[in-house]
């Protein structure tokens, strides 16, 4: 049976049901769970206690060593916690282990998988709030994974714990965590480079990702009343991309919103839009637009939180905007 | 003083630490000797091959080693082909990573040489990782992560071995010391830097990096009790730096060593003299073992044998054809990438 569950309890239940058949598989800091998934999170330790490492407040180490593990055969999986804390390992995870297969020529790989939580929490503030998805984006060597449902967090954790060859950034946003949905049976998995359309449509295809694709849909849903069908695809991985999926979307559409949640200049949305530019222009009946974080570090109170957060409403006005 | 082992062996290591002197020989003529050939700079571990050669001689294949920017001869003491390794440092298609890496990345995962980062410090955590994993899986593979006096000065160092001593990792912390960072007004507030180890509780020897037998030993015993489970542990080997290291274009100041150098300093040019008299620990190797017995002649054809490899391998890679540019885009990823 199909059953509901968090988004938190979806990855613990990817993690557990891999890590029971694979010991290869070792946990540094598991704290995936969220606030519903905290009983499940504290079943999950007791379970593995002997393949999980709770480290040092010290990323630049622990990193390097879960990359150094991986390169050496083990399969782990590090949750660095709030993802502006994995700026403190840059130098292991961007210049270490996502140039390592390519230095030696395809000798050496390191399948080791970062779990980061990211983006605007709600009073993160400027330190707490970061959303690098573009940063490793732009790393070659990197696979990015950012689901925006439980049944796509968990099955796309299974294939990348189960079958990845490469360094994998998987994003989680905060807000998303103790978000519910149904979760199909069984061990199943979500292929790398598979994008998903969310909801059909034909005036408009909105690319979302992660914590903006519930936005998305909102969104959708409000455009739907002015009469406008939004159509919109979520990529669920930016490495691998599936680009012939966004093509087609925009083929179909003629007209392309971006959303996600990192700052315009070279962000995310800038990257697809550079890509349906290149080669998608001759599908295009309106410029591509984008809705995503102004460049400032995200500020702290309430209002001034709110006004850079790329919410339904902004959603709502690029789409009415576009198809005027 | 002579490690104690049988002749053979002893004579091995001659031959292996001979082995990188004239394979780096090589390395430094083909930027003397070619327009362009070293793309940018590079470093060699002249002056520093008893230490590599001496702990590698207690490794097996299995065991890992992480180098540094100085990593060709550790490379070769682990059983690398110096073949291979010319031909990487200049970018051949034949070399280690098929030209990928250069010389300041070679790695050589087929003797346990898995990665290579020219970052300073950049290999310290990742040496934690591959002990670390040893563990887990219940091998008896161990770790030895060289790296020199500048990697202290690196935040990383003390993340890895604080956590190295935390999990008791299967490793060896093996600074090679050869001032090139260290004492007063350098790098470094502490004078001691195996200070620095001992308060993280670490226990931490400091040797003298020159001479074969006394590495030797340290490396038998460090190895065996890292093997044990006694792990993490720290070794300072102290070198002295060649004087044609000085520069970010090492150059052959006093041309290629002459091994009869080893019985007539003086023969040696006046920039160099004194390092081969007294710090060289290829020559001073010479000296004892010519003192227990072995012939002059015996060990120059030690020498010669060593030279003719070398020039193959150096031929070998002059000879060797650049890789196809198409192959830049090859091995982003392993997986299927895009």
């Amino acid at each position: 049976m199909p059953q509901e569950m968090t988004f938190g309890e979806a990855l613990l239940a990817a993690i557990d049901e891999v890590a029971e058949q694979d010991p290869r598989i070792v946990l540094f800091n598991p704290s995936f769970a969220g606030e519903a998934g905290h009983e499940k999170l504290a079943a999950l330790r007791k379970k593995y206690a002997a393949r999980i490492k709770y480290p040092p407040i010290a990323e630049i180490g622990f990193c390097g060593i879960a990359i150094g593990a991986a390169m050496a055969g083990l399969r782990p999986l590090v949750d660095i916690s709030t993802a502006t804390f994995s700026y403190e390992a840059i130098p292991q995870i961007v210049n270490e282990a996502a140039i390592a297969y390519s230095n030696s020529g395809g000798q050496t790989n390191a399948p080791v998988t970062f779990y980061l939580k990211f983006g605007i929490r709600g009073g993160g503030g400027v330190q707490h709030s970061g959303s690098p998805q573009s940063w490793y984006w732009n790393t070659p060597g990197l696979q990015v994974v950012m689901p925006s449902t439980p049944a796509d967090a968990k099955g796309l954790m299974r294939t990348v714990l189960t079958k990845s060859k490469d360094p994998t950034i998987f994003f989680g946003h905060d807000r998303l965590l103790d978000n519910k949905g149904v979760v199909p049976d069984g061990a199943y998995e979500i292929a790398l480079g598979k994008a998903d359309i969310k909801r059909a449509g034909k005036d408009l295809t909105i690319i979302a990702t992660s914590i903006q694709v519930p936005r998305a849909l909102a969104a959708a849903e409000t455009l739907a009343k002015a009469g406008i069908d939004a159509e919109v695809i979520d990529p669920r991985t930016l490495q691998p991309l599936d680009k012939p999926a966004l093509l087609a979307s925009v083929k179909k559409t003629g007209r392309v919103l971006i959303t996600d949640e990192s700052h315009d200049n070279c962000g995310v949305a800038a990257g697809l839009a550079a890509i349906i530019a290149d080669e998608g222009f001759s599908s295009l009946r309106a410029p591509i637009k984008r809705v995503s974080i102004p460049p400032v570090p995200v500020p702290y109170a309430v209002p001034l939180e709110d006004f850079v957060t790329p919410m339904a409403e902004r959603i709502v006005d690029a789409g009415r905007a576009l198809c005027k | 003083m002579l490690p104690d082992i049988s002749r053979d062996r002893q004579l091995a290591i001659l031959h292996k630490m001979l082995m990188i002197r004239r394979a780096e020989e090589h390395c430094v003529r083909f930027n003397d000797e070619h327009t362009g050939l070293i793309r940018g700079h590079f470093h060699v571990y002249i002056g520093q091959e008893a230490t590599g050669v001496s702990v590698c001689d207690w490794l097996s294949p299995d065991d890992y080693v992480f180098t540094t920017h100085r990593n060709h001869g550790h490379v070769i003491a682990k059983g690398g082909d110096p073949k291979k390794v010319l031909a990487e440092i200049i970018g051949r298609a034949t070399g280690y990573c098929q030209g990928r890496a250069g010389t300041f990345h070679v790695a050589a995962p087929e003797v346990g040489v898995i990665h290579t980062s020219a970052i300073v410090g950049g290999c310290l955590a990742l040496a934690g990782g591959t002990a670390y994993a040893a563990q887990v899986k219940g091998e008896k593979a161990i770790t030895v992560v060289f790296f020199g006096d500048g990697a202290m000065e690196e935040g990383v160092f003390y993340e890895a071995l604080n956590i190295a001593k935390l999990w008791e990792l299967p490793m060896i912390f093996w600074m090679e010391n050869n001032y090139r960072r260290s004492g007063r007004g350098a790098g470094h507030a502490a004078l001691e830097l195996t200070n620095v180890a001992k308060a993280l509780d670490v226990e931490a020897a400091v040797i003298d990096g020159i001479d074969v037998g006394t590495v030797h030993k340290t490396a038998k015993d460090i190895v065996g009790r890292v093997r044990a489970g006694q792990g993490p542990l720290f070794v300072e080997a102290r070198t002295h730096l060649w004087p044609g290291n000085a520069f970010n274009m090492p150059k052959l100041v006093g041309g290629v060593t002459d091994i009869a150098w080893a019985w007539d300093p003086s023969g040696a040019p006046e920039k160099v003299r004194d390092w081969h008299k007294s710090h060289d620990p290829i020559l001073n190797y010479v000296r004892e073992l010519a003192g227990a017995g072995v012939s002059r002649a015996d060990l120059e054809k030690i020498d010669a044998d060593v030279r003719k490899q070398a020039d193959e391998a150096a031929r070998f890679a002059l000879e060797s054809p650049l890789p196809q540019p198409q192959d830049a885009v090859k091995y982003a990823f392993a997986g299927e990438g895009n």
